[in-house]
Formats: C-alpha cells, structure tokens, sequence
C-alpha cells in the first residue's frame, strides 16, 4: 500500500509531468460538462414548457433519447461511432475534434446532462406557483423580462435539490472517461493495478476518493440550499 | 436462418440500408444478456433493499448501522468503481484461496459477477425507495394487523407490503431504468452484452456508428416495454385509492 502511495499519489491527484490526470482531470470532467450542461439546459427548459408544439416536441424527444439510453453507449457513438463516419473523417476541422478522446468525452457528458438537467429546470417551471408569475405580470413584467427576473430564479432555486442529485450522478459518470483514454482518477487506478497487482488497494483509494469528493460536493450543496433555498423549509 | 429472411425482407421493400449484415443473432443474444442480467440483477436488489429497508427500521442500533453505511458509502462512489473493485478482488481473493487449498483455478463467471456485483449496488437504492415506501403507509395499519392477531410475517405480507408498493412504484421504476442503462457497464468487464453485441458488429461490417444507433434504440424499446408493465402495475396497486377531484 505504502509503494501504491509513493507511486502513485502524483498522478492519482493532479498529473503525470506530462498531462494533467487524476482527481484534477476527473474534477476538470465534471466541471466542464456541468458548466456547458447548465448554460444549454437554462433555455432549453424554457423552450421545453413552452406552449409551442414545434418547440416542444424535438426538445422532449431528445431528452427522452439521452435519458433513456447508457451514458456509455453515447460516449461510444460520440468517441468511435461518429468518427468511423468516412465525411466526418475527411473533413479536418470535425476530424480533429472527434479524435480527441477527450473532446469527444465532454460532448458526451455534456448533451447527457444538459437532457437531465433541461427535464429538472423544465420541471420546477411548471410547478412555479402560479401566483408569483400574475403577482409578476401584475407589476407590468412579460415575455423575456418575466423569465429572467421572475420565473427562473424561482425555479432554478426549487430545483437545486434535485440538481445536486445530477451533479453527484455526474461525478460517479465519469469514471466512463478512461474507455475513451481520458486519464482521470479510475484509470490511474487501473494502470496502478495493472503495475502493482495490488488490485484491491489501487481500486479501494479510488473509491475513498470518489467518496470524498461527493461528500465535499453534497455539503456545498448542503451550504448552497440554506443561502438560496431558506424561505422553503419549515418554520423551526 | 430467420434473420436472412428477415434481411431480405427489408430488401424488398425498399429497406435494405435498416439490415443488420447477419449480425442480427448476434444483437438478439446480446439483447437477451443484457435483459437477463438486468432481470436478475433485479431480483437481488429488490431482496436486499427490502432487507436494507427493514435493517433501517429496526429497533436495534447495530443494524440501523450497518444499513446506514451500506447505502451511504454504496451511493457515494461510482457504480464502476465498485463493479471493478469488487469482480477484481474477488478475482484475486478466490485465486489465493485456491492457490493456498491446493484446488483448480476457478474462473468467476462474468455473468454471475455482474448479477452480484449490480444488485448488491442497486440495492443501496432499493434501500432508500422501500424505507419511504413503508414509511408512507400510516402507522394504524400494521397495529390493527397484530391486533387483529397476524403474525409479524403476515402483517408485512398481507397489509404493509400490497399497501407500500403503491408508494414505492414511480421509485422502483426509476431504479430500474437506472438498472438497466448500469448493465452497458458489466461489457467493460467482459460481458457479450447489448453494447459490446452491436460494437462486434460494427467493427464486422465498418458500420459502427449505425449498429450502436441500433443498441440504443433497442434500449428505447425495452424502457417503453417496461415503462407499459409499470402502470399496468402502477393501477393495480392503485385499487381502491380515492381520490378528490382537482
């Protein structure tokens, strides 16, 4: 266990002296994919209530598509189906993005939590008590303006407990990142058990250090739904 | 055989591109892997999660503890992870064991591991969903059960048990899908399942893209199958609910 440390901790935290691998890669995984799924999923679920059919449906249907089948079935699609596409392959600027395991891997993660995501802000916008949107229209505020002063700050704070569920399920996905040959923390495990044979050892740090990490995020979340979510609990 | 025709078939009406290339055994036996692990995968999550669920309940503090953990440290690191962690291991632990007694190498079967390893996973959240479930059923009903002089078996299976799966079904069906996408993961340990099947395939016929496209509509298709039995369920379980008009 002690030479699995000595080895190891570098890589298995922040890099190997050439890449930036480990917990940072996993973290920097994350980070990404959670970013770019919340800026896409904020106007998506917008559109996703909206009254318009034409609107509605093809956001519904992708949703549906990427709930309903394996992260890593699209990570496969993404990182090996779309580039054994011959016109994919010709063309040089897609050529090069899908290449690259890990362009490929953060598309992936991305389109598959911004569909969760999209269906929990969708969600919380419709149960927007119906009083806040006519108090709102009242005071004279519509269209665009009713959105962003009004509804999705209400929604986006009534979905934060559902939210942090996705994100911590979003932690654990992307473990998925090595198949594509992205170093994160579970393939420094791998490649440590590959080296040491100390098979429990190598797997068992991971799994504390996953452990870690989603217990540091539930508590920021903890942290984040007394600041934003206080006037909803009960009166104690 | 079947599947030649059903190629030509899709030939002569215009669909020759939607063939499978005779890989289509190939994607059904995968299919069935896949359904069959998930099944059975299931049915131990359920057991287990009942048990978590009555553990967590219990009056007794050593086993509220020991759920506690299961299902904490369970939902706090990755299902891969896990799945890793423990079909290596226990791997490594039965090799040492047979190397130590002196017995034939034995070989875990892959299938075997994925069922175990899956439900053991998958009951953790089994766990979460029944102690809701049984929680939402009021308190008066298992009272009147023993008072009415059913034994302690009887009362779970003739009063709390019909009543509390109609609280914990939109769960268990959440659960499942969640199951059933976890499966994709047992082919990174060697398993010929859905994914692995269609990726075969793919390299076969240099239509990779097509043939995982294939996989996930399959998936599409069996969430929709299992969606159609869970509210057939859901109404059965239903009987006798009123409710007030909104």
């Amino acid at each position: 266990m002690i030479e699995l440390l000595q080895q190891y901790w570098k890589p298995l935290l922040w890099t190997d002296g050439y890449h930036i691998t480990g917990l940072a890669m996993t973290l920097w995984l994350l980070v990404a994919s959670v970013v770019i799924g919340f800026l896409v999923s904020v106007p998506l679920s917008v559109a996703r209530v909206s009254e318009r059919r034409w609107l509605r449906w093809p956001i519904g249907f992708y949703t549906y598509v990427f709930r309903g089948t394996p992260l890593y079935l699209q990570l496969l699609i993404c990182y090996t189906g779309i580039y054994s596409l011959g016109f994919v392959r010709d063309q040089p600027l897609l050529g090069s993005f899908f290449r690259d395991g890990l362009n490929c891997t953060i598309l992936a993660f991305a389109l598959n939590t911004c569909a969760y995501t999209t269906e929990i802000f969708a969600g919380a916008i419709r149960n927007t008590p119906h009083g806040e949107v006519e108090a709102a229209k009242a005071y004279g505020l519509d269209g665009w303006r009713l959105y962003v002063h009004v509804i999705l700050p209400s929604a986006l704070r009534r979905s934060l407990p559902f939210y942090s569920n996705e994100v911590i399920m979003m932690l654990h996905s992307t473990t998925l990142a090595f198949t594509a040959t992205v170093p994160d923390l579970l393939k420094i495990a791998r490649d440590a058990n590959t080296a040491t044979f100390l098979t429990f050892q190598a797997f068992g740090l991971a799994a504390l250090m996953y452990l870690a990490v989603s217990f540091i995020l539930i508590g920021l979340f903890r942290l984040a739904e007394r600041r934003w979510l206080a006037f909803l609990g009960p009166t104690h | 055989m079947q599947q030649n025709s059903f190629d030509s078939f899709l030939q002569s009406i215009g669909l020759g591109t939607l063939s499978l290339h005779g890989y289509g055994p190939l994607i059904l036996e995968g299919t069935l892997t896949t359904l069959k692990l998930a099944g059975f995968a299931l049915i131990v999550a359920v057991i287990l999660g009942l048990l978590g669920a009555s553990a967590k309940l219990s009056r007794l503090a050593p086993l509220r503890f020991i759920a506690q953990s299961y299902t904490t440290l369970i939902r706090g690191v990755p299902d891969l992870v896990l799945m890793l962690l423990i079909f290596y291991s226990l791997q490594n632990w039965l090799g040492a064991l047979t190397d130590y007694m002196g017995w034939d190498y034995i070989d875990i079967d892959p299938m075997a591991a994925g069922i175990a390893t899956l439900g053991f996973i998958y009951g953790a959240y089994f766990t979460e969903t029944f102690r809701g479930a049984i929680l939402a059923v009021p308190r008066g009903q298992g009272e009147a059960a023993l008072a009415y002089g059913l034994s302690r078996w009887q009362t779970f299976t003739l009063i709390t048990f019909p009543q509390m799966m109609r609280f914990a079904l939109p769960g268990i069906g959440n659960n499942w899908q969640v199951l059933l996408k976890a499966t994709a993961l047992v082919s990174i340990i060697g398993l010929a399942d859905l994914v692995r099947a269609s990726q075969e395939a793919g390299k076969g016929t240099f239509k990779l893209f097509y043939f995982l496209i294939v996989a996930g509509v399959i998936y599409l298709l069996i969430t929709a199958v299992t969606n159609a039995i869970l509210g057939a369920l859901e109404r059965r379980y239903h009987v006798g609910v009123r409710e007030a008009k909104r």
